[in-house]
This record gives structure tokens, sequence and C-alpha cells, in this order.
């Protein structure tokens, strides 16, 4: 499908839609107001093409709500002329986009090779342990882990790289994780 | 320079020669380092003078194809009347590579500098660095620094005072190894699934928005700065083996072995004395066993291999793989082999796009195998199956990822059979009772 057609073939309803799969969201507040408008204004001026700014808004909308909700789908489809269902499509692409709420401090473990014959694994489980979390992708109990594992971070000399929300932790050994943990509370 | 590492004296650090100096990271920092000097001549120039030095500097692609950059530049055809783009490749995922974070985070204006000079050279106003979405320093770094080279009047309508416009934009990824396939990498930065084309029509033809396009790596754009300033000669003479492979190249080593780090050494350098004395050698009481010298996608050497191996494009392919990204993965001998191809071939699986049958199933199967072999579970037929399923991978698809998948378990196979053999006669891990014990 060519980028300039993209708008037309479907145009998106002017309401969003229910978000059934994670909760309804009945009073969703639009993201794209005020400064996160003129942000994606601004961002639209690089390109020659609408489209080219959708990973850019949702990252925006990630950031301002901490996820990518079906109703932020639809609001980022209609501020690009773009349809739901296609922005849906590039969404469930890329890793980094969470279609769930995580936890208050996410963690990204590289467990790749390069990092898996470092002792990556140990790292790993160690977060799971001390987070309270218990198992990968689950969320603890009170809302502030969620830990992952990650395909290569690119940091594999630095050997265990941890991405925790925005930040990277550099030579992470499983006796560092505790103190890790306090550093973020 | 041996970033995190002090810097070896056999090293030649042209690129990373400010790597770890926060100075550098300024505009007038990186100007007093003798900073956009190359960029404010090359503005004066002709655009295919500037193509011309660097076809002549020798001055090869550094992101793992090796393809001659002078000549891909010379693809690009003035006066069409179309706009033309270029993008740089700073979505580095190669498992075993992390140059170019470096270079971003330490030298931003580096970067910026490449790109201004290779749009500028291949007829374009605008290039677009496309960065990973992991890479939160190096984004932040790169923002910043665009910003500060807009301010400075480097970039914009009338770059450096000359006339003319040259744009650059930092775009972040959001998380997907393929991206780093150059197509792949167009569609992404065009807000779409970032599923590989097929070629033809190439980049120079039909690129990122269906125009002209070419696309380099990181190290590639901030390697041209340094041809315009001293001279193609000067690059070209920098070689220890061949004249097809010739300047420096950074080397980023991982995994078992003293001083992890990014090296910066003249292509034709004995990977023996690399391996051995620059990076410090083994972990105490350990022996090497192999090395996965090009980043994850590339043939695994026996030490054997490596030790013979003279450091550059054709060297590599001598001895048994490819000089790759230049991401050399270490690994001793207290490894299993078949749990780190199992990973590797999980990562594949994991990265797969899915858009073609042999790699969306093929690397989920191989992984399937190799964990079933780990798990001591596995049968001698299933090393057949390995191999003949690695054939059906290998140049059949859009892209090279599934290719990638099946090098590591070939070679793997090939070099160290009686590993696979041991897991499957035993029924278990030899390796892991070694270990505890």
């Amino acid at each position: 499908m060519k980028v300039d057609e993209m708008g037309g073939v479907n145009a998106p309803s002017s309401a969003p839609h229910g978000d059934e799969g994670h909760g309804h969201e009945e009073n969703y507040e639009p993201v794209f107001t005020g400064a996160a408008r003129a942000e994606l204004d601004e961002i639209l001026t690089r390109y020659p093409t609408k489209m080219a700014a959708l990973l850019p808004a949702l990252w925006i909308v990630q950031r301002e709500r901490g996820w990518v909700s079906e109703s932020s789908i639809a609001e980022t489809a209609q501020a690009l002329s773009l349809t739901p269902a296609y922005v849906k499509g590039v969404v469930t692409f890329y890793t980094m986009y969470h279609q769930h709420p995580v936890g208050k401090y996410f963690i990204q473990v590289c467990t790749t090779s390069p990092c898996g014959v470092c002792g990556a694994e140990g790292v790993r489980d160690a977060f799971l342990k001390h987070t309270g979390c218990g198992d990968l992708g689950v969320t603890s109990g009170d809302g502030k882990y969620t830990v992952i594992e990650v395909e290569c971070l690119g940091a594999c000399g630095f050997a265990t790289p941890v991405m925790i929300n925005e930040e990277f932790v550099e030579s992470v050994t499983p006796a560092k994780v505790p103190e890790i943990l306090k550093g973020l509370r | 320079m041996g970033f995190p590492h002090p810097s070896s004296p056999k090293e030649t650090p042209v690129l990373s020669q400010y790597f770890g100096d926060a100075e550098a990271r300024t505009v007038e920092g990186w100007r007093t380092r003798g900073g956009y000097q190359a960029l404010e001549t090359a503005l004066r120039m002709e655009p295919a003078e500037i193509v011309n030095i660097v076809k002549e500097s020798g001055l090869r692609g550094r992101g793992g194809a090796g393809f001659p950059t002078g000549i891909k530049w010379s693809f690009m055809k003035p006066g069409d009347g179309k706009p033309h783009y270029l993008c740089c490749n700073a979505d580095e995922s190669e498992p075993g590579t992390f140059k170019d974070r470096e270079i971003m985070r330490w030298t931003p204006h580096a970067l910026i500098e490449g790109c201004a000079i290779g749009a500028y050279a291949i007829g374009a106003e605008t290039a677009y660095i496309y960065i990973r979405g992991e890479f939160t320093e190096p984004l932040r770094v790169m923002d910043k620094a665009v910003r500060d080279a807009y301010a400075a009047g480097i970039l914009g309508e009338n770059a450096m005072g000359s006339g003319k416009r040259v744009d650059v934009h930092v775009h972040k990824g959001a998380g997907a190894y393929i991206c780093g396939e150059e197509t792949a990498l167009m569609n992404s930065l065009e807000g779409k699934r970032g599923n590989p084309r097929i070629k033809p029509p190439f980049p120079a033809v039909a690129g990122l928005f269906g125009k002209p396009t070419t696309i380099n790596n990181v190290e590639t754009l901030a390697a041209v700065p340094h041809i315009l300033n001293r001279g193609a000669a000067w690059y070209k003479s920098m070689s220890l083996s061949n004249p097809k492979s010739a300047g420096t190249k950074l080397f980023s080593v991982c995994g078992n072995i003293a001083k992890p780090g990014n090296y910066e050494v003249v292509l034709g350098f004995p990977f023996k004395d690399f391996l051995y004395d620059v990076c410090g050698g083994p972990l105490p009481g350990r022996k090497f066993k192999a090395v996965i010298p090009g980043g994850s996608s590339v043939p695994i050497q026996t030490m054997a291999e490596a030790e013979a191996t003279l450091m550059d494009y054709e060297g590599f392919i001598a001895q048994g793989s490819m000089l790759g990204s230049g991401g050399v993965i270490v690994l001793d001998d207290s490894q299993c082999m078949i749990k780190v191809i199992a990973r590797l071939t999980r990562f594949y699986a994991h990265e797969s796009c899915a858009q073609c049958t042999q790699c969306r199933e093929g690397t989920a199967w191989v992984t399937r195998i190799m964990e079933r072999i780990e798990a001591g579970s596995g049968t001698m037929q299933d090393l057949d199956t390995l191999l003949e399923l690695s054939e059906n991978m290998t140049g059949k698809t859009i892209c090279v990822l599934s290719d990638s998948c099946a090098a590591p378990v070939v070679s793997g196979i090939q070099k160290f059979r009686d590993e696979f053999e041991a897991h499957i006669t035993g029924k278990r891990c030899p390796m892991r009772t070694a270990v505890a014990a």
C-alpha cells in the first residue's frame, strides 16, 4: 500500500473507541494537546509524510501515559490520518511499546549469548527474586517492578547491562542487584 | 583507544581518539579538536570531488557488508530532479557489537559532520540518523549535539554560511533487530513495520520515501571527515595486509576475555596479537575455545583459525568466517557451545520479521532442536536435520536474517561436532557437571 493512500482508505472515526482488552477508557484524555501537540507538529516538519511521524508519536504517547492503549492507538491514528488497525500493526511489531501497563520500574536484562556467557542468567534470576516478580513479564504485587529478558542491548563489553526505564546499568552481577534495587526506592 | 580500558600502544586511534573525553561532545570542544573543518571544506567543493576522494581512500562499509563507500555514493545520480536522502544506520543491534554506541556517546559531532558531508556529496539535503530505541544515552547525546549544531549555524538552510541546505534529524527506533537491515530501516523510518523490502529496486534507485537513498553505518560516516582532512592517500596507506582493506576499524570485544571494550586497529592487524595482547588474553585459569569475530551472524572460528587470521575483510574469510560488524565474541573453555548456539538461534527466532517462510519457520524450528539437544534429548538425526534446515534457510529469503541464524549452527556442527555428539550420547550437557565440580 502506498504511503499517500493510507489516510484515505478508511478514515478513523472521530471518537476513540473503547479498550476492551485492558479496561474501557471511558474518560480518555487525549495525549496530543498543548505541548505534546506542538511537539508532534514540530516532528512532522522533519518528514515528507505524516506516517513517518508514527514512531515518534507513539514514543510521546508512551512517555505521557506509560503504555500504548487502544484509545491512544485510535488517537494517534487520527492525529496522523492513519487507521487504528494500521497503527496497531506497527505498535505490535516493535518490542519497546508497552501494550499493557507495566511496573513503575521496567527492568530489562540482556541475556543474549555475549552476556549469557558472562553470567546474565544469574542476573536475571536475582532481579526476579529480589523484586518479588517471580516470573518474567509479571508485575510485582506492589506495582513497582516488571522484569523481562531483552535481546542484545548493544553493550556487550559491559556485561551484564540492565536497562531500568530509560537508564542503563552496566557490568551488573547478581550480588549487585539488591543494591541497585535499593537505589530505586 | 580501548575504552573503557587505557589505550594499547598497538592501537591506531582515529575514530576513538576522543572516547572518554567529555569536552569533545560539545560544538566548541569538537572545533578545537579540528572538527567541522572538513565539512566547511566539503561545502565549497563539487560533490563529485568528495565522492572521488572517498573512492580513492578505499573506505569500505563498516556495518557488515564491506561495500566500497565511494562507489555506493556514486550510484546517486546528480540532477535527476528528485529529492535524495542519506540514512545513517545507528540501529547497532548485532549481538557482540557496541562500537557505534561509543562513537555517538563520545563524538556525536563526528557523526553529524560525516552525515552532513555524505548528504552533500550524494545531492541530499536531508540525513536521518536512525538510532535503536534502547540507546537512550546515545539518543540524548545525539539529540543535543544536533540542536547545538543547528544553533551554531552548522546545519540548516545555510550550513556553515555556504548557502547550501543540510538538515540532520535523529529518529528513534522502537526495538527490532531487523531494522538494522537497510530496507527494513527505511520502512521503519517511514512509520511502517520493519519488514525488509525485496531488492531490486536498490535504495539508490528507490529508497526512503521511494526516493534515491544512500545508507551508511555510523562508523563509515564518522571516518569521512578524517579522510577529507588528511587525504585519501593517508587513509589508503593504513593497511597491514592488502590494499583492498584500508583504514582503521573499531572492534568491540566481549565475552570471556580479560579486557572487553572497543579497540581501534589498522586493518590487517594480527588477530592473535589482538586477542592475547591488546585485549589481555583469557581470564585467569581459562583458555580460549572459540571466537565469533564479526557479530553473531558470522561463522564461528576455532582458535586455530582465529590465531591465523589477519583482521580485515579478506583475512576473516580466509579463516572460515567474516569481518562483519567487528563485534568479537570470545568464548572460553567454561562455555558449552550448544548452549551458546541455542541462545543465538533463539535470538534470531525472536527477531525474525516473519515475512519469509524459511526464516519464520526455520529459526523457530532450529531453536527447538538446539534446545532439545542442549537438554540431552537430541538424536544423531537431529544434526542432519539441522544441516538440512540451515541449507534451506541460506540464500532463499528477502534478507539475510535467516542465513545469519544458520551460520552459527552450521559452523558449530562442522567445528565442534564432538560437543554436539557428547550431548546426544551422554543425554545431558557434559559441561554442566564439569563446571559445577
